[in-house]
């Protein structure tokens, strides 16, 4: 699919400088003359979208850098000084705290897209794997950003999460010690957590490169799960058709973005960050930030620490085993009616862990959290193993063009049995 | 290095292989010297190390009082116990418990139960006079605590941590 384009700079200088660095050949053929499969939906998009909250994150978090300061006895004050005196202070930092959840929603829409028409089945695994790595560096940017207002919630969180390291046999208690730089969470953690919450969006750009790379070898994956056999007939160039496609669901999803930050910008935040850490007393009601609430609900269903450390922990690794799991060689949920009642199925199982995580704990959302939890882990580990050898799919069409041409009720060329 | 070990080259090492095995070996250990601090900085510092022990008057707490001091970081309870709590904890039964320690154990007068206030599951503060045995509750996670500071109900695996502590007087007591 790559190595498409015939570009040639059309200037004297550009084409002294592409046989020097060839770095616009490379821009048109990824972003110009890159070919998209013609069927793809809106769906799609969220990679854009997901590439725009990027950047926007880092560049309203550098400039709340140059007024936060990193310290226990400071930080809190210096929010407040954000919220208050800063110009534009207000708005940019809650562009950076909903910018957070938008960035999760869109990646979540993104990881379930990949999961619905199986965008991690071969030859795209390494893609999928970068994608968990990414949704990881994700997690620990995002938890360790949380901490930074040095909040009640954000010393809570930050005491639990650390805390999960403890569980290790032996070496647990030293090595929480060693991540906090004390004997609990203190003044050196806060200033270790704004090091690395600095740092680790340059990792995500780096392994986001990656993502892009991987991408653009195998090209993108499609609704029908089909492999483009016909760069002609089954793609159209990047430009203009998926930039134009990008730039409006990007607008679209910026209107719900700037909802959030003109209308509700604290509906998302927990009320008790509004208070100051105080590392003597824990908030009533701990919660962690909703994109991470179906973890938490796994964490809290099983009674035993270490089983349920573990079990947080499985349940996103797994995740990178998902190419190997699935045993099926259909890709599209579209052709594989059992694997898409299951998966929505899975959907409601994590959206349900997702609301049982922000209830207090009692005996009925326990019981009804290890349901959703086993639902979660059978999902992965039974069912999509067990389907590639039980399901009946339907008949594929041949072709990318064959399936939008079928679609539109024109005449098509015979469509094939999986 | 493969084909540097070959059957014959190990029966018959010569002087190359020596030295590409002893380069690589002090290598090994330059890098290790140099990753070392890299890694070490990130741990308790001298001068929180230095903040390892404080003195508290506890002669003003009632019977029945919890107070919370602030030890490395973290909370400390003192709990001035009342009979009734005393005599809950002594009489518990070891085969009803998840970490078995006496309370004898866990006490040096027994009206002063003294503990670190830290869950042993994910290290929230528990909260004094809570759960069904009045001793603590986490309200994190649910873990419930006796009147001895030991787990009874709940994900954390053990009792609450008893810190190194000693009676100066009557009324004042030396933790860590």
């Amino acid at each position: 699919m790559s190595g498409t384009s015939s570009y040639v700079p059309k200037s004297a200088l550009g084409r002294w400088f592409e046989s020097r660095l060839p770095i616009m050949g490379l821009v048109h053929s990824s972003f110009v003359a890159y070919p998209v499969p013609r069927n793809i939906s809106y769906l799609w998009a969220f990679g854009a979208i997901l590439s725009f909250m990027l950047i926007a994150q880092i560049v309203t978090g550098i400039v709340l850098a140059m007024h936060y300061v990193p310290s226990a006895a400071l930080a809190f004050a210096s929010i407040e000084h954000i919220m208050r005196d800063v110009n534009y202070g207000w708005l940019i930092r809650y562009l950076h705290t909903n910018g957070a959840s938008m960035f999760f929603l869109a990646v979540y829409i993104h990881m379930f897209r990949g999961l619905y028409y199986g965008s991690y089945k071969a030859p795209r695994e390494v893609l999928w794997i970068l994608g968990v790595i990414i949704y990881v560096l994700m997690t620990a940017a995002a938890f360790m950003g949380y901490v930074l207002p040095w909040g009640s919630m954000s010393f809570a969180g930050a005491t639990v999460i650390t805390n999960l390291f403890t569980a290790i046999p032996l070496v647990g208690g030293s090595v929480s010690h060693w991540l906090w730089g004390g004997y609990a969470v203190g003044d050196p953690t806060l200033n270790r957590f704004f090091s690395l919450h600095y740092l680790l969006p340059f990792m995500i750009v780096g392994v986001v490169g990656l993502h892009v790379w991987a991408l653009h070898v195998t090209g993108q994956n499609n609704p029908d799960g089909v492999e483009v056999k016909n760069v002609e007939r089954d793609t159209v160039p990047f430009t203009p058709y998926a930039t134009i496609k990008d730039f409006f669901a990007l607008s679209v999803f910026l209107i719900l973005y700037a909802w959030f930050v003109f209308y509700i910008p604290n509906y998302l935040l927990d009320a008790d960050n509004s208070v100051m850490a105080n590392p003597l007393v824990t908030p009533a009601h701990i919660v962690p930030e909703w994109y991470l609430l179906p973890f938490y609900a796994i964490l809290r269903a099983i009674p035993n620490k270490l089983v349920g450390v573990l079990a947080l922990g499985a349940a996103i690794a797994l995740l990178a085993f998902i190419p190997w799991l699935d045993t099926s060689p259909v890709k599209s949920a579209k052709y594989r009616p059992l694997f898409r009642f299951f998966f929505w199925v899975f959907v409601v199982c994590c959206i349900g862990l997702g609301y049982l995580g922000s209830q207090e704990v009692s005996d009925g959302t326990t019981l009804a959290a290890r349901i959703l939890a086993f639902g979660y882990f059978a999902f992965l580990i039974i069912v999509l193993p067990l389907l590639g050898l039980i399901e009946k799919t339907k008949p594929m069409p041949a072709s990318i063009a064959d399936a939008v041409l079928a679609k539109k009720g024109e005449a098509s060329a015979p469509s094939v049995a999986s | 290095m493969g084909e540097h070990l070959s059957s014959a080259a190990i029966e018959n090492p010569n002087r190359r292989d020596f030295l590409f095995i002893a380069t690589g070996a002090v290598g090994a250990v330059g890098v290790g010297a140099v990753v070392w601090p890299l890694i070490d900085q990130m741990n308790p510092d001298a001068s929180t190390l230095a903040l390892a022990s404080i003195e508290v008057d506890i002669g003003a707490i009632p019977e029945g009082q919890i107070v919370t001091v602030k030890w490395r970081g973290g909370p400390v309870f003192i709990r001035h116990r009342t009979k009734k709590e005393i005599d809950d904890a002594v009489n518990t039964p070891l085969s009803d418990l998840k970490d078995p320690q006496t309370d004898q154990q866990r006490v040096k007068r027994p009206e002063w139960l003294i503990v670190v206030g830290i869950c042993t599951h994910l290290g929230c503060v528990p909260l004094g006079h809570e759960g069904q045995y009045d001793g603590w509750k986490c309200p994190c996670h649910g873990s419930v605590y006796d009147t001895s500071g030991r787990i009874r109900q709940g994900p954390a695996p053990l009792n609450l941590a008893v810190p190194e502590y000693a009676f100066l007087s009557d009324t004042k007591v030396k933790i860590g």
